[in-house]
């Protein structure tokens, strides 16, 4: 899960162009979105395409996408939870 | 009788160089685009950090407002809706539409789509300084100094605005010249010339527009 959130950081960082952001700047839980990194709603959907590109996970229900996407480690924890093992 | 409008300011930003008030004030011959963009962002030394988000064309109109504003536009004299930006373009927000497309091949990508249209750069000036008068963006083969002159006067002629953006904002590949001017109502009060280059203030006609536009042939 530490190796999955170290990564993570990094995706997101250069999926969203945060470039004046550094991965260790961005807490495991601190929030993603308005108070926490100040992402937007372009950036909710730039998050779905990370997940698609780099885990091919599709997020099932629009709806669980403030609760997926609260934070580094729930997001982390969603790619746990629903990517495919490789054969 | 109507009061006098003068161009009070001006920008442009081509061939690897950015001038204000026809000075040179940055330059870096050894990068592309996309590179020559950022490094003058980090020069003017603005953390934005929205800017990096930005396509091609919304990084070279929001600079471009950035230096056309500094030291020369007082935001306190006016009132949000005072203020119009008013700019025009021969290839659309095509840079752009052409990378969406290419993104379109694997997974289409929000963050392209949102600048595939001229107007969003406009968007772009007007969140950085609250402005909220009137603004369009209009395509023409080339800058037509008679047009804008004559649409802008009518806006601040009839009060819809007080002050003006105004120019041309082309990009397209490595491609690009972006040509701003500040309009503003002379409101008698003291003489404001153009700062610190331009001894005497230019009235604002089509033809100190395209003299400026045409400082550095095309």
């Amino acid at each position: 899960m530490d190796k999955l959130i170290r990564n993570l950081k990094v995706q997101i960082i250069a999926q969203l162009n945060l470039q004046d952001v550094k991965p260790e700047e961005i807490g495991d839980d601190q929030p993603l979105f308005v108070e926490g990194l100040g992402l937007d709603s372009i950036d909710a959907l730039e998050l779905i395409v990370l997940l698609q590109q780099q885990y091919k996970i599709k997020l099932s229900n629009a709806e669980d996408g403030p609760k997926v996407f609260h934070s580094v480690r729930t997001i982390a924890e969603y790619i746990t939870e629903h990517q495919v093992p490789n054969n | 009788m109507p009061e006098e409008i003068h161009i009070t300011a001006s920008s442009e930003i081509s061939q690897h160089r950015i001038f204000k008030n026809e000075v040179s004030v940055f330059e870096n011959k050894e990068a592309g685009v996309h590179a020559f963009l950022l490094a003058a962002y980090h020069h003017l030394e603005i953390k934005y950090p929205k800017f990096y988000k930005m396509d091609n064309l919304s990084k070279l109109g929001w600079l471009a407002s950035e230096v056309l504003l500094k030291d020369s536009f007082d935001a306190g004299k006016y009132k949000p809706d005072d203020v119009g930006v008013l700019l025009s373009n021969a290839s659309s927000s095509l840079d752009a539409d052409l990378k969406y497309f290419e993104s379109t091949k694997d997974i289409a990508s929000p963050s392209l789509f949102v600048y595939t249209l001229p107007n969003v750069v406009i968007g772009e000036i007007c969140i950085r300084h609250k402005f909220k008068g009137e603004n369009a963006f209009f395509i023409f083969e080339s800058f037509d100094a008679d047009f804008m002159e004559k649409y802008v006067s009518n806006g601040i002629n009839n009060n819809t605005l007080q002050a003006c953006i105004c120019g041309w904002l082309e990009l397209i590949g490595e491609e690009y010249k972006a040509v701003l001017f500040l309009i503003e109502k002379d409101n008698n009060q003291e003489n404001h010339p153009l700062e610190n280059n331009q001894p005497e203030k230019m009235l604002f006609s089509k033809e100190n527009l395209n003299k400026i536009y045409h400082l550095r042939n095309g």
